[in-house]
Parts: C-alpha cells; sequence; structure tokens
C-alpha cells in the first residue's frame, strides 16, 4: 500500500513537471526550434537581456502586477472592514458581487471588460489592463482579507481608543499588524494572478502593448523566442530556490522548537 | 477467577525513536471494568489504540479470547471504541450514526431499528432518532458516540477520555451513566483517563501507566491505600512523600525520629519512601504529637480544610474538617497503621517498573 | 461612541467598483447580444448563436470540459488522501512541490505538451525507444484533455484538500471501528463528508475548461473548434461583436448554473458548520 501511494505520488508529479523539465531543456537548446535538439548553448540567456520586446513585456507585468495588487488588497481591505458591519443578507450581497470574477469565466470577463471600456470610450492600452486586472484580482485578495477582518475582536482596537490613540493611530498599531498575514496574502495571490493572466488581458491590451503572457502568445504563431525559455527558467529555478529556503528554514524553526518544548518537558 | 478475555503480551511501540510502550504485560478478564490511570504521554491512549487496531506494536503479542488478533484490521475485531471527540459522522442523523455498523454489516432493517431503539433507550437519549448530531449538545454527542458502539454488540468496548470535554457536573453524570450501561451490558470496559477521581470511582480494576510502564495494577482500594510506589502514591490522591530509613520492621526512621508503623519484611537500615494521606495524620496538643510544628495556612475548600503544617523540617499536607487558625502551634500524629512504606527505586528506570 | 457610521462609509467604493467593473460589463454583453446592426432589441443574433455549427461546438466543449472534470476528480481525490496522511511529516514539501509548477506560465507549459505530445515529439522518442507503437496525440481531443487536466488539476486539488483534511483522522477510524473496510469508509464517510470540496473542485475546473480557447489552439490545431474558440475569433479576426456577445450570452447559461450549484453547496455547508 505505501509503495502504490509512493507510486502515485511519483506519477502525478512526472506529469506536473514534464513538461517544465522541456522548457528548461529548450532554454539550452541550440537550435531555435522547438522539438529539435542541436547542441547546448546559454546563448539565449545572454541573448535575453538584449531582447527589448521581451524586457518591455517583462517590465509591463511587473508594474501591472505590482499597482494591481497593491490597489486590490487596499479595496479589499476597505471593503472587509466595511462588511463587518453589515447585516447577513447585506454581507451575502457584497460576497457575490465580489465573487463574480472568480466564478465567470475567463473569456467572458475579459470580452465583457474590453465592451464596457471602449463603450466607455477609453483608449485600451496599460490603463484598461490595469484596471481589469484590479477586477480580476480583488476576488482573491477578498478571500485572503475577508476572513481575518471578520475574525478580529474589537476588544484590542477599543482599548487603544481607551488609552488614547486616534482612530488612525489605533488602526495602524493594533489593527493592521494582526492582519499582516492576511495581507501579504493577498498582495501574492493577486501579483501571481494579475502575472499569469493571459485571457483578459489579451481583450483589454489593445495595439501596442503587451505583457510577458500575451508576447508568449503572438510569439507562438511564429515560433518562440528561446529567451523567453530562458526567461521562464530563471523564474522558475528562482522560485524553486526560494521554496527550498522557506522549507529548509520551517524544519529548522520546528526543530529548535520541539527542542525547546523537550528541555521545558 | 473470571475468565480471560484479552491479553497483552511483551508489547513495544515506538513513534519516531522514541519508546511510547515497553515489555508491557496485560490481562483483561470478561465483565471487567478496568481503567488505564496515568498522566498525558504515558502510553495509555496508545494503549488502547493498540487493543483497537489502530496501531500495531513493534513487537509482541495480543490475543483475543486465545487468538493472535496482532495484525488483524480494526473493522474485523470485536472492539468497539468511543472517541475522545465522539467523532460522530456529521453528514448523518443520530439514526444513521448509531445504524452506521449494522448497515455493513447486513442486518435487517426491522433488527436495526430496534437496536436503535435499544440503544437510544440506554444512553436516556429516546426519541432523537432524527436529530442532526451537530445540533446536539457535547454531553449528548458522546451518548450517540456509546449508543454507536454498543449497538454492534462489541465484547469489549475501549472509551478513550470520553468524559474529558464534559463539564463537571455533567462528568459525574456520566460517569454514573456509563457505570449503569456496563451493568446491563456485561460487557468489557476498557477506559482511558487522567482523572484518578474517575478511575477510583467506575473501575473495577485500575491500571496506573507512567512512562509506557505499568506502575501498579488493582482495585480502585489497594491502588489508593496501598501504592506500591512514590509515583503512584503521588499520582492518586493527596499525599505526603518523605524519605525515609526502614530501621527495622515495624519502626521507621523519618525527620529525625522513629515511628512506629505496621510495615514488615524491607529489611534493616533500609532507605524508604514514606507516604501519609493527609486526611489520615491528626493534628492535636503540640506536645502530644509525633512532631510539634505550626499551621503555616490554611484553605477551605468546601468539604474539608487544607492545612499545611510546618513540622520536623517538612510541609504537610493535612485535611481536617474542623478549622484552625493559621500560625497556631499544633502537633501531629501519624498513626501506625496509615504509614504507607514504599520500597525506593533503585535508578530512574526503575522507577518506572516498580510492579514488582 | 465610535466612527461605526463612517465605517459604513467604507463600503461605498466597492459598490462603485462592482456596479461599474463587475456588473456593467456584464450589462454591455447583454446589449450586444440582444441589439441588430442599427441598435435596436433583436432576438436574431442570439438566434444566430444557436445554430447547428456552434451548438457542435459547445456539445464538444462541454464533452471535454466533462471528461477533463472527471479526470481531475479522479487524480486529484487520491492525491489529497496521499497529502492527507503526510501532512505531518513532509507534508508540506510535498504540496510546494506540488504548487511550484503554477508559477511556470501555463502558456509556455501547454506549448511543451505539443513538444512532449506531437508526432516527433518526448513521449513518441520514448516509446520508440522501448519498441512500442508511436501515438498521434497532438491536434486530437485526448490532447486538449491532457492540457486541461495539467492547467487545471490544481483548482481541482486546492478545495479537496480544504475539505479532506478538515475530516478528523478519528472519524475515519470511528468508521473502521465500526467495520467499515478502506473503501467502505472512502464511499460512506469521506465521499459524503468532502462532498462540498467535490462540488467546489468540479466547478473550479468545469467553468475555465469549458470556455478556454488557448489550450484548444495550442494542441488542438485547427482541427478541433471549442465554444471559446469561436467566440475569440467573433471579437479578433470577424469582428461581429454581437454574435460573439450572443454566444457568451450562452455560455454564460452555464456560468450561473454553476455560480447557483456553488451557493447553494456554500449556504447548506454554512448550516452544516452552525
Amino acid at each position: 500500500m505505501a509503495k502504490l501511494k509512493k507510486g502515485y505520488l511519483a506519477l502525478i508529479m512526472l506529469f506536473l513537471y514534464a513538461p517544465i523539465f522541456v522548457l528548461i531543456a529548450q532554454s539550452f537548446n541550440a537550435s531555435r526550434y522547438r522539438g529539435h535538439w542541436t547542441g547546448f548553448t546559454w546563448e539565449w540567456y545572454g541573448a535575453l537581456f538584449e531582447n527589448e520586446d521581451i524586457l518591455a513585456a517583462l517590465l509591463n507585468t511587473l508594474s501591472i502586477g505590482v499597482t494591481a495588487a497593491v490597489c486590490a488588497t487596499i479595496l479589499a481591505l476597505v471593503t472587509a472592514i466595511a462588511m463587518r458591519r453589515m447585516d447577513m443578507r447585506m454581507r451575502t450581497l457584497f460576497n457575490g458581487v465580489a465573487n463574480i470574477p472568480l466564478l465567470n469565466a475567463d473569456i467572458v470577463t475579459g470580452i465583457s471588460l474590453m465592451l464596457l471600456f471602449l463603450g466607455l470610450g477609453l483608449q485600451l492600452g496599460y490603463d484598461t489592463i490595469l484596471l481589469a486586472h484590479i477586477v480580476i484580482c480583488l476576488p482573491y485578495a477578498m478571500l485572503c482579507i475577508l476572513p481575518q477582518v471578520l475574525g478580529l475582536d474589537d476588544v484590542c482596537y477599543e482599548a487603544a481608543l481607551d488609552l488614547g490613540a486616534s482612530p488612525f493611530y489605533a488602526f495602524r498599531k493594533v489593527v493592521l499588524p494582526e492582519l499582516r498575514p492576511g495581507i501579504m496574502a493577498a498582495l501574492l495571490l493577486s501579483f501571481v494572478m494579475s502575472a499569469d493572466d493571459f485571457i483578459v488581458t489579451y481583450f483589454t491590451k489593445g495595439a501596442g502593448i503587451d505583457t510577458l503572457t500575451t508576447e508568449i502568445y503572438a510569439e507562438l504563431k511564429l515560433g518562440i523566442h528561446p529567451e523567453m525559455y530562458a526567461l521562464s527558467t530563471l523564474f522558475f529555478v528562482a522560485v524553486a530556490v526560494l521554496t527550498v529556503l522557506l522549507v529548509v528554514n520551517y524544519r529548522v524553526l520546528r526543530k529548535y522548537r520541539g527542542r525547546r518544548q523537550e528541555v521545558r518537558a | 477467577m473470571k475468565k480471560e478475555l484479552l491479553k497483552l503480551e511483551h508489547i513495544e511501540k515506538s513513534f519516531a525513536g522514541r519508546k511510547i510502550i515497553e515489555d508491557l504485560e496485560l490481562t483483561v478478564h470478561e465483565n471487567e471494568f478496568v481503567t488505564l490511570l496515568g498522566p498525558s504521554g504515558c502510553g495509555k491512549t496508545t494503549l488502547l489504540r493498540l487493543i483497537g487496531g489502530f496501531e500495531q506494536p513493534d513487537s509482541g503479542r495480543i490475543l483475543f479470547e486465545g487468538q493472535d488478533i496482532t495484525r488483524l484490521a480494526p473493522e474485523k475485531r470485536q472492539v468497539n471504541t468511543v472517541f475522545q471527540k465522539y467523532s460522530l459522522f456529521a453528514h448523518m442523523d443520530v439514526a444513521a450514526n448509531i445504524a452506521f455498523g449494522l448497515k455493513l454489516k447486513g442486518k435487517s432493517q426491522s433488527y436495526i431499528q430496534d437496536k436503535i431503539k435499544y440503544a437510544l433507550k440506554l444512553v436516556n437519549l429516546d426519541g432523537y432518532e432524527h436529530a442532526q448530531v451537530t445540533e446536539l449538545s457535547g454531553g449528548q454527542q458522546q451518548r450517540i458516540a456509546i449508543a454507536r458502539a454498543i449497538v454492534n454488540e462489541p465484547k469489549v468496548l475501549l472509551l478513550d477520555e470520553p468524559l474529558s470535554a464534559l463539564d463537571l457536573k455533567l462528568r459525574q453524570n456520566m460517569q454514573r451513566e456509563l457505570v449503569k450501561i456496563k451493568r446491563e451490558l456485561g460487557i468489557t470496559f476498557i477506559f482511558v483517563t487522567h482523572d484518578q477521581e474517575e478511575a477510583l470511582s467506575m473501575s473495577d480494576t485500575v491500571v496506573v501507566m507512567n512512562q509506557g510502564w505499568i506502575q501498579q495494577i488493582g482495585t480502585p482500594e489497594s491502588v489508593y491505600n496501598e501504592p506500591e510506589n512514590a509515583f503512584v502514591a503521588d499520582f492518586i490522591g493527596d499525599s505526603n512523600i518523605v524519605d525515609g530509613i526502614m530501621v527495622r520492621d515495624e519502626l521507621v526512621h523519618l525527620l529525625g525520629k522513629d515511628i512506629p508503623c505496621i510495615n514488615k519484611g524491607f529489611g534493616e537500615n533500609v532507605p524508604v519512601d514514606v507516604q501519609i494521606r493527609p486526611e489520615d495524620i491528626r493534628i492535636c496538643e503540640p506536645e502530644q504529637g509525633d512532631f510539634r510544628g505550626v499551621i503555616k495556612s490554611v484553605v477551605f475548600k468546601g468539604t474539608v480544610y487544607d492545612i499545611t503544617v510546618a513540622a520536623g523540617g517538612f510541609d504537610w499536607l493535612v485535611q481536617t474538617i474542623t478549622g484552625h487558625a493559621a500560625g497556631k502551634e499544633v502537633g501531629i500524629q501519624l498513626p501506625p497503621y496509615n504509614i504507607q512504606i514504599m520500597a525506593k527505586p533503585e535508578s530512574e528506570d526503575e522507577e518506572a517498573v516498580g510492579d514488582a | 461612541m465610535h466612527n461605526y457610521a463612517l465605517r459604513r462609509l467604507f463600503g461605498v467604493p466597492f459598490v462603485i467598483w462592482g456596479v461599474l467593473f463587475v456588473l456593467l460589463p456584464l450589462f454591455f454583453v447583454l446589449q450586444q447580444g440582444l441589439t441588430d446592426a442599427e441598435g435596436a432589441f433583436s432576438l436574431a443574433t442570439l438566434g444566430e448563436a444557436l445554430q447547428w455549427e456552434y451548438l457542435k461546438a459547445l456539445g464538444l466543449s462541454v464533452g471535454l470540459a466533462l471528461v477533463s472534470t472527471v479526470i481531475c476528480l479522479i487524480l486529484g481525490y487520491p492525491l489529497c488522501l496521499i497529502l492527507r496522511e503526510h501532512r505531518q511529516q513532509n507534508g508540506l514539501l510535498i504540496f510546494l512541490l506540488f504548487l511550484l509548477p503554477l508559477w511556470m506560465n501555463s502558456l509556455l507549459t501547454t506549448m511543451a505538451w505539443q513538444t512532449i505530445l506531437e508526432r516527433h515529439g518526448v513521449l513518441n522518442m520514448l516509446l520508440g525507444a522501448l519498441s512500442l507503437p508511436a501515438l498521434n496525440i497532438v491536434n486530437t481531443p485526448a490532447a486538449i484533455v491532457i492540457g486541461m487536466v495539467y492547467n487545471f488539476l490544481p483548482y481541482m486539488v486546492l478545495p479537496l484538500y480544504v475539505a479532506i483534511v478538515k475530516v478528523d483522522n478519528s472519524v475515519i477510524e470511528a468508521a473502521r471501528d465500526l467495520g467499515a473496510t478502506h473503501w467502505q469508509t472512502l464511499r460512506y464517510v469521506l465521499l459524503p463528508l468532502t462532498r462540498a470540496g467535490i462540488i467546489s473542485g468540479c466547478t473550479m475546473v468545469f467553468i475555465p475548461a469549458l470556455t478556454t480557447f488557448v489550450i484548444s489552439a495550442l494542441l488542438g490545431g485547427n482541427k478541433v473548434l471549442l465554444i471559446g474558440n469561436i467566440i475569440e475569433q467573433e471579437f479578433t479576426a470577424a469582428y461581429d461583436w454581437q454574435l460573439g456577445s450572443a454566444l457568451s450570452m450562452v455560455l454564460m447559461v452555464f456560468i450561473i448554473l454553476n455560480m447557483i450549484v456553488e451557493f447553494f453547496t456554500s449556504a447548506q455547508q454554512r448550516k452544516e458548520a452552525v
């Protein structure tokens, strides 16, 4: 039974990592063409930093991702605080509206936002992508922040007011630190959703601007520039290293704690 | 002697390199109420899980009516468990919870209905068939968990601290009811608890455990009155435990004085632990006692007073029905027949064994 | 007396936001789908959207999405059970290992599946090395299903995992104690107790699978047209926005059905939790 489980885990991992190995291999492939292995090269890693299209798209992805994540998180925080004082029906209504972009299909969200922007007479471009990304990030930010805000205890905040703090000071010094994990999760998840989104961006971007995902899609038809594989590999390795550090750190922490408990016992 | 039902031989079990149970031997008889008593981490729950089939020992055998069931899956054992957290199936109503085991065994609908009725009556919850388990109180959930287990007519019912989540009043009620249910069913109960009062008031046999070792097996009276070592004495009830030296039979030297006792057979000039229960110590005039001392504090506990008396360089805990004034000079008497002499462990390991 | 009245004002930005960027856009889709070229109300476009060619694509989309959802469930449930057992030791590591591939751009990984599955691709090379017959998967519905399962499996696993770890160990042990075998425990206890997670996971997979146009474009060649591809083409190639909107409205029927299922499951879940 135990062997069966290990085998199953291994198969799933193989399924999940097979395309990633292929992509990493392609980043070292001397051939420009996918699926033809003609030798090992570092060339694309150098070329990456000279490919202005990719760098511009990367910059757009980063700046839109960060801005959208911050805006969505702030809006989610403000809304969640308002929802604390609501009765059940209002809360359900708010939740329902907030979750529409999450449950809706990306293609419908994308098309509807495009129709909205054009209907309002906006020029499709950076700003419309940003607005659209805040729309799709908001439900994820709410998902992270709302439970924490609803679970907050008024006592600390009121104690701070009682001790003479202004409401803003009390919020910043007492409430915000307690919400930090939720806020961090909201920022991170929103950024990931924004950076990985293709469909909504595709419909709201207009001509002349690209994020990484739309750049990749545009390249798909002509053959992807191998620099893109190099970029993804770099990014993937960075995340993998970070993850490993996180796990090691967590283990050391747990071991340390465990030992301390033993000493106490 | 009643028939042997369950026999554990040389059981060893460790988790992640830590020994939880070491070379444990235990025999449980038919229709016996056995309590496994000990502090948390003593291995009592692990022992129960070994009997239930949720864990398997690293070595040793478990015999059930003479059959080796050491590696038998839990669903194939004639044993049912009442879990600490009740563990009712939240997606079923009360009747479906109770019927769960019977349905799996393919019993007829009318048989199942009768059983549900009977079990609910037994646990005092008639008419609750169609209640949702999530709507029940903790006490009611625990009764359903008991009903769900007993309809399967197990030969042994395992109860893993089933009352620990209930409040005091409810717990005392349930203790009485469990004893009643046990009497009605006529099956064996193995009950795990860390609450010594619970253990003493319910069981036929108390098994005191510490650090994976059985410290003492006996009736509630014998483990209370004649603890075999300092751990048992200390764990069960309040105790004064003093280092002493057995001068000879029926005479022990403690805190600078020779005190008569009734114990024999320890040899001469042997270091021992001396235990005296607080309710057995008498307070008297200063010059009449075995020791002279001063009352340090008095705490009213409802039925008794807890009095601390500093005498002979030791703070004695004394329980009396009548109050005394703090600061008063008094004497304390240690009646010989209430002094319990216990052999000192030779090493820490020995202390854990202790079941000579 | 605190500033609770002020706090109500905190809800205002969201109301404006929700009306402007969540509800109004959907209204625009309805408006486009329900008007004719002159802008007058008309059901003609909607009628056009319901012709056989589009319904066929919709049927194929629903079929592939269903197959993908079922495969994700069948793959994901045992995975979550194993993860649940491991949550004490190595659980975090396995879970992160599982999440790590998500950081790779999904367009690129889907593209990589093409490299694996194509006629002279990695899979056929391996099969050839083992002297097994080559498979012709790319540009077939099977390739699209593989792509969908790859892309959407995490959407299944996350809600499933959350539901499965919530089941207390002792509940499973109680079932075994009462005479249930492994399978009976799964059938009568685990599956019903995790029903909300299963439904949530299925809706999370079904909708993106139903509406994707990227996976079908990359792995289906131009041979397999899904409803998503048709809508995309109406907007980016044919420039018939009204037909595209009408087709989107057809899709929205499924989405709304999904939302209703999701809403009732979570409402029931809340009731059970009380």
